[in-house]
């Protein structure tokens, strides 16, 4: 019987795992358990936005314009494509083209940094007028008590999110990496998968920061 | 135990992948809803546009959850661990909410301590202390 076992043991399936289903199944939920606290680690800041615009209503409305709406949606549709191709280099690995793989991993880095470049576009117009959190606000165009609350809240959530695509890319690299010196196939391709998560997750997180910053009324 | 069998047939796990079509689509209809809600975004609505805009951010989360993230597919333990995440947060945000917003009911004095002496910026044309607590 150890014969039959060692003979049919895949390489990736490591020994306190009885199968390749387990072991698969256990980096799964490992991730999905961090993937919740990111959610909570989020959801802590979009009480912290849904308090101060249940306190300021007309200042957030006030505020919200000095944002560029182009701008949020072309991200938003960058983010969108981004999941779709990691989706898509998912799939390329579970029908073991590994090439197809890469391809689809190097153009979501691609959309990644893209996402980033309009960011910064974006961060590097509010720190020139001055439409910066807290006791740096120093921007007289918008009227209004407090608009600075506004921007505190708006650099730490897209803050927070643009350090998770920062994440992503690295993470990204790393599987790519990986994928090119052949590790991974239909039969172990977790990492791969796992990331995949990740990168989905950060896409729907912006999917809610978009319209409660762009688009309020 | 039947271990012959276990180790012959399930060893190795075959990847359930989904038809391309499908990952397309979904992708599709992401962008067109993209599109509504920034459509949607410039009628007036009045208080109903943080509803309509949430709703169909809500409806975006879901399909990529269950389609990109697999869930719909993937043993439901996950399902039920994403829906618990999502459970707690709405705890927390409606609690914290009640509280904030109907502190006032019971001491007037304390509805809004913070904001009372923070104004930090002001930029309008009536008086500062007339309306510096947002309120309802």
């Amino acid at each position: 019987m150890s014969e039959i076992a060692a003979t049919n043991h895949p390489t990736h399936l490591q020994h306190h795992f009885s199968e390749m289903a387990q072991q698969n199944d256990s980096a799964k939920l490992g991730m999905w358990i961090f993937l919740l606290t990111e959610i909570l680690t989020f959801g802590g800041l979009f009480v912290a936005y849904a308090v101060y615009r249940a306190w300021n209503p007309d200042m957030f409305l006030m505020a919200h314009k000095a944002l560029d709406v182009q701008m949020g949606a072309l991200n938003t549709v960058v983010l969108i494509l981004s999941s779709v191709t990691m989706a898509l280099g998912i799939r390329a690995i579970q029908l073991d083209n590994p090439k197809q793989s890469v391809r689809f991993l190097v153009i979501t880095i691609g959309f990644a940094v893209m996402f980033l470049v309009v960011k910064y576009f974006e961060y590097a117009h509010k720190f020139h007028v001055g439409q910066l959190p807290g006791k740096f606000y120093t921007y007289t165009g918008i009227e209004g008590t407090n608009p600075h609350i506004f921007f505190s809240i708006y650099f730490m959530m897209t803050g927070l999110h643009a350090l998770h695509i920062l994440i992503g890319i690295g993470l990204l690299s790393w599987v790519i990496r990986k994928t090119r010196q052949n590790i991974f196939s239909s039969q172990y391709y977790a990492p791969v998968e796992n990331v995949g998560l990740f990168w989905h997750l950060v896409d729907m997180i912006w999917i809610f920061l978009f319209p409660l910053f762009y688009l309020i009324g | 135990m039947n271990m012959n069998t276990s180790q012959n047939q399930t060893a190795f796990a075959a990847p359930h992948v989904l038809p391309l079509k499908i990952y397309l689509g979904v992708g599709a209809l992401l962008l067109i809803l993209t599109g509504v809600t920034v459509g949607v975004s410039f009628v007036p609505l009045g208080g109903f546009n943080v509803v309509v805009a949430l709703l169909i951010a809500s409806v975006k989360a879901l399909l990529v959850a269950l389609i990109f993230m697999h869930l719909l597919w993937d043993h439901k333990i996950l399902l039920i661990f994403f829906v618990t995440a999502i459970v707690i947060l709405t705890i927390f945000i409606a609690l914290t909410m009640f509280d904030t917003m109907e502190r006032g009911l019971v001491n007037p004095e304390t509805r809004s301590p913070i904001q009372q002496d923070a104004i930090i910026y002001q930029n309008q044309q009536q008086p500062a202390n007339t309306n510096g607590t947002g309120g309802h």
